[in-house]
């Protein structure tokens, strides 16, 4: 395979670069539907709900486009062909897992019988939908070893929110305030976020140099103050820490909770399961794990699952079977957090989650993560003698690793930048180490795709001895080049001139 | 079926280049004493048709609103509009719909535009200087909005009247429970905010009101005078809004309103069974660097061409870790890129249609019922596409003779209020014909 970059397959070109926004095109007039003609009186608006409600005559709004369908789909086409994307890229985002989002899910999330579905249906009328709920909430379940868990928050970070209010409830209702939660300096920014939304604060705990917990940095700071320790194993620098019985039972110890950032669960996928190591409370992200895809940024998923003594602390409602095999929504929990979101949760996603292991079952999502760990492996010893490798294999089901090029002024971003003119989506940068790639092939790449990666990877480390200017300026191949994202702050134009 | 792609020969090839025999040597961190015996306790995987066969089981076991077989008159925050086809098709191009959030600009100068010009379609819409690119939904907006708005005052008193969407008040109290928000409740009269009430409770350490127009129950609101009170206090106005009515009513820079937010639902969002949604946030411009979510801006590249980016990032969570805005990452990508196309696609005229075929369709049928026996409006507050309906009937009977054929004529209050136990609520789209709202009537006059 030739590993140049891709300079004739341009997504682009340069005619096209300036394309123009929507309020740039168009006529007074244009509209891209058809409405029928409305069929019972006008009423007078003014007299029926008063003039001082309406906007005189109709509302003006400025501005607002006036486009033919034509126009439309070629604006929204082209503005597709402008974007790095799974189905054309290889997209090796590092904490992101970017799957491949298998076509039956969408095919599933839209048929009417799911689609059109109102929430406040009688409940003879959603046994499908509560019935699939009712499965994924099991398989959930199954998946993490826990004692139960709720589909509802919206996403990771709900998640985490939603486990942190569980946690502090659990304590309150033992007669305890902990206003404390610890945090590796590894963490995802969401994290500590999280804590201070729910009125805790955030402590770090440092890592060893190897990138696990340094205990004991935890055993210092741990104490009675202490609500949990969020945790993220496999880590955010890809090693799964080994340490980790250890570090629940100094958790535990204390009286603090163990809390799992789940956002690296397709490592772990029927080869161990978080229960067994220790921990109390744990969100999943389906738009990671359980290939619900990631919509240019949602949405997505974060069903949290909880240990035995946390139940009573979960959200409602919880859908459930009934004794004579019908499901139903159960409002009925004492000691609840409450709601975290509007009515049941991200359904449409949650059914393509539920597709997804369907689908895979627990063979599938063994061999899934068995091939994600074996797919970063391979790259990482494909890529080890050109780049530095602050960690030592093996690695779970990514790795980091930092370009360090001898004298030449060449930095991850540049690195990451010119994998772009590859026609590779850059990976994660400069996170949760200085400046480092944090790399995540998933178990859904070929062979042929990780070697073309791994070749461009080693490209690049030839062109930065060779070339470095090119690297240094990269992408060239793109509608734009690098973004002046200082100007954009500083003198913010973040709507279309009125 | 599992979508990987690596056959046995390439595993032991990659095994050697890795230098291990067996994968399982790669998972040699994980204690044995932890690692899963066998296999978990869910069915095996199956083939693409046996899973089709199970999903058209469980499909078969819903009965959507498909106006064929049931009519949908259900509001009450998710409403049943018409969806153009093209929106559908340009919402799943799959480059939207598997490409990541677009923190890497150059490549992703697509979603950003879109979400630019969603942004700029969200303010023109409400009057408001700027917006987001979208929050999970309407209750987590509202969430965030009380949070931005205690901020800005630095107080800490908020009003919220009930008439908000129930689970929007729900989850405001479940997310700020551990903040030093102090909530007031300001009870309905005759379906619209107490205003006594709301005087009496005004205060200059009053951070917001919190209100929604039209509201839970259908009324409008009298917004205006709401801010004008609440801006002598110094305190915001919270409003949640409805971006369908924006097509009639005053919107919310004309009412005087400090932050918008709202349910995008109704832009083009099938309903779905109550998600995923878009919370819409908008507000005045000396807030915008205090608002949550992600915001895309303007920018020029090193040669100087237009292009895109995020931009106001240090506000968000993976820069100012506990000291930023929110904790909101992940959000709603797709669907505000949808609620685009949507408003896109009907353009300015399209929205005023939607919205005033909305209102007479909803006034010719709350006239008729209004004029059966055993039936009246509750309320006399003018409204928009919503309204509560009183009965002398039980109202289970109604809506189970209704549902028997073939519609669902709306929701029970008493789920929510107990002085409302003899009502429900009806919502009209424009997607009723006249034939199904005289339908209605018929099945109501027959109970
Ligand atoms: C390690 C980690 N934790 C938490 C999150 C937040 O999840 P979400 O974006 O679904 O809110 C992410 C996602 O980017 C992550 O990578």
């Amino acid at each position: 395979m030739s590993v140049m970059p891709a300079e004739e397959r341009t997504i682009v070109t340069p005619a096209e670069a300036d394309h123009p926004l929507l309020f740039e095109q168009g006529a007074p007039g244009a509209t891209a539907v058809s409405l029928p003609e409305s069929d019972v009186p006008e009423i007078d608006a003014a007299s029926a709900i008063g003039a001082e409600y309406l906007a005189e005559d109709a509302p003006e709004l400025p501005g607002f486009p006036e486009i033919g369908e034509m126009d439309l789909v070629r604006h929204y086409t082209r503005l597709s062909h402008r974007l790095f994307s799974v189905d054309e890229n290889f997209y090796p985002l590092g904490s992101c897992t970017m799957k491949y989002n298998p076509r039956v899910n969408e095919r599933a999330a839209a048929m009417p019988e799911f689609a059109n579905l109102h929430p406040y249906q009688p409940i003879e009328d959603v046994q499908g939908i509560l019935e699939t709920l009712f499965h994924l909430r099991t398989y959930l379940e199954e998946i993490s070893g826990l004692s139960e868990v709720t589909l509802q928050p919206s996403a990771g970070a709900q998640g985490e929110m939603t486990g942190l209010m569980m946690i502090n409830a659990y304590h309150r209702s033992r007669g305890e305030n902990r206003p404390k939660v610890l945090t590796p300096d590894s963490a995802h920014g969401t994290n500590p976020a999280t804590c201070t939304m729910c009125g805790r604060q955030a402590c770090t705990v440092k890592s060893r140099s190897d990138g696990r917990v340094d205990l004991d940095d935890l055993r210092a700071q741990v104490d009675d103050q202490t609500a949990a320790l969020m945790i993220t194993n496999p880590n955010t620098v890809g090693v799964f820490d080994e340490q980790i019985s250890d570090i629940a039972a100094i958790v535990h110890g204390c009286g603090a909770q163990l809390y799992l950032d789940g956002a690296n669960m397709n490592a772990l996928l029927g080869i161990a399961r978080p229960a067994d190591f220790g921990v109390d409370v744990m969100h999943f992200n389906t738009h990671k794990t359980f290939s619900t895809p990631h919509g240019c940024g949602g949405p997505g998923a974060g069903p949290v699952g909880v240990a035995e003594h946390l139940r009573p602390h979960l959200p409602v409602p919880q859908v459930v079977r009934c004794d004579d095999g019908s499901y139903a929504w159960c409002e009925d929990r004492s000691k609840s957090i409450g709601k975290v979101r509007s009515f049941y949760g991200q359904i449409g996603v949650l059914l393509r989650a539920f597709v997804y292991i369907r689908a895979l079952g627990s063979d599938g999502l063994r061999n899934a993560s068995e091939k994600a760990v074996l797919s970063a492996n391979y790259l990482a010893a494909r890529l080890k003698d050109r780049y530095h490798f602050p960690f030592p294999p093996p690695y779970a089901h990514e790795f980091v690793m930092v370009p360090r090029f001898g004298s030449a002024r060449v930095t991850e971003l540049d690195v990451a930048k010119r994998l772009i003119d590859y026609g590779i989506h850059p990976p994660t940068m400069s996170w949760p180490i200085q400046h480092c790639l944090m790399i995540e092939p998933t178990e859904t790449e070929s062979l042929a795709t990780l070697d073309h990666f791994a070749e461009a990877m080693i490209a690049i480390a030839d062109e930065v001895e060779q070339d470095p200017e090119t690297v240094r300026t990269a992408p060239h191949n793109m509608p734009v080049r690098r973004m002046d994202e200082v100007a954009a702050s500083r003198k913010p134009n973040i709507r279309w001139p009125r | 079926m599992d979508y990987t792609q690596i056959t046995e020969p390439q595993t032991r090839e990659m095994l050697a280049t890795i230098g291990v025999e067996r994968i399982d040597d790669l998972f040699k961190d994980i204690p044995t004493s932890q690692r899963q015996a066998g296999l978990l306790d869910i069915p095996r995987g199956i083939s693409e048709p046996e899973l089709l066969t199970e999903l058209d089981r469980l499909a078969r076991n819903n009965t959507p609103c498909d106006d064929a077989n049931t009519v949908c008159f259900l509001g009450a925050g998710v409403y049943d509009h018409f969806i153009p086809t093209v929106v559908d098709a340009l919402a799943n191009q799959s480059e939207f719909v598997t490409a990541y959030t677009p923190y890497q600009a150059e490549a992703s100068q697509g979603s950003l535009q879109a979400f630019y010009e969603f942004q700029t379609m969200i303010c023109q819409l409400t009057g408001m200087d700027v917006a987001n690119a979208s929050l999970y939904e309407q209750a987590t907006a509202v969430a965030e909005g009380v949070l931005m708005a205690a901020a800005v005052t630095k107080r800490n008193r908020v009003l919220i009247c009930d008439t908000l969407h129930p689970d929007a008040i729900h989850v405001l109290r479940t997310l700020t429970y551990e903040q030093p928000i102090e909530p007031v409740k300001i009870p309905h009269a005759g379906g619209a905010i107490d205003m006594d009430a709301l005087k009496s409770e005004l205060n200059d350490a009053t951070a917001a009101v919190i209100l929604q127009s039209p509201n839970f129950l259908g009324t409008i609101e009298r917004v205006a005078e709401i801010a004008t009170l609440a801006h002598d206090v110094g305190a915001l106005v919270v409003q949640s809004v409805d971006p369908i009515s924006c097509g009639v009513l005053k919107n919310h820079g004309d009412l005087d309103v400090d932050i918008a937010v709202g349910e995008g639902q109704p832009l083009g969002i099938p309903m779905s069974y109550g998600g995923p949604f878009l919370g819409l946030f908008a507000c005045r411009e000396q807030y915008m660097r205090k608002m949550p979510g992600r915001i895309v801006g303007i920018t020029r590249d090193l040669d100087g061409k237009r292009g895109f980016c995020l931009t106001l990032q240090t506000r968000e969570q993976h820069i100012k870790r506990q000291r930023a805005t929110s904790n909101v990452c992940t959000n709603q990508g797709l669907l505000a890129l949808r609620a685009a196309i949507h408003m896109a696609a009907m353009g300015k005229e399209g929205i005023r249609t939607v919205a005033r075929q909305c209102l007479d369709k909803a006034h010719y049928l709350s006239e008729k019922i209004d004029a059966l026996d055993g039936y009246n409006l509750k309320f006399d507050t003018p409204f928009f596409r919503e309204f509560v309906v009183q009965t002398t009937h039980p109202v289970d009977r109604v809506l189970e003779h209704c549902h028997s054929r073939g519609i669902l004529a709306g929701v029970a209050m008493k789920t929510w209020f107990d002085d409302l136990d003899d009502c429900f609520m009806v919502a009209v789209t424009e997607k009723r014909t006249r034939k199904q709202l005289d339908d209605l009537v018929e099945a109501l006059g027959s109970v």
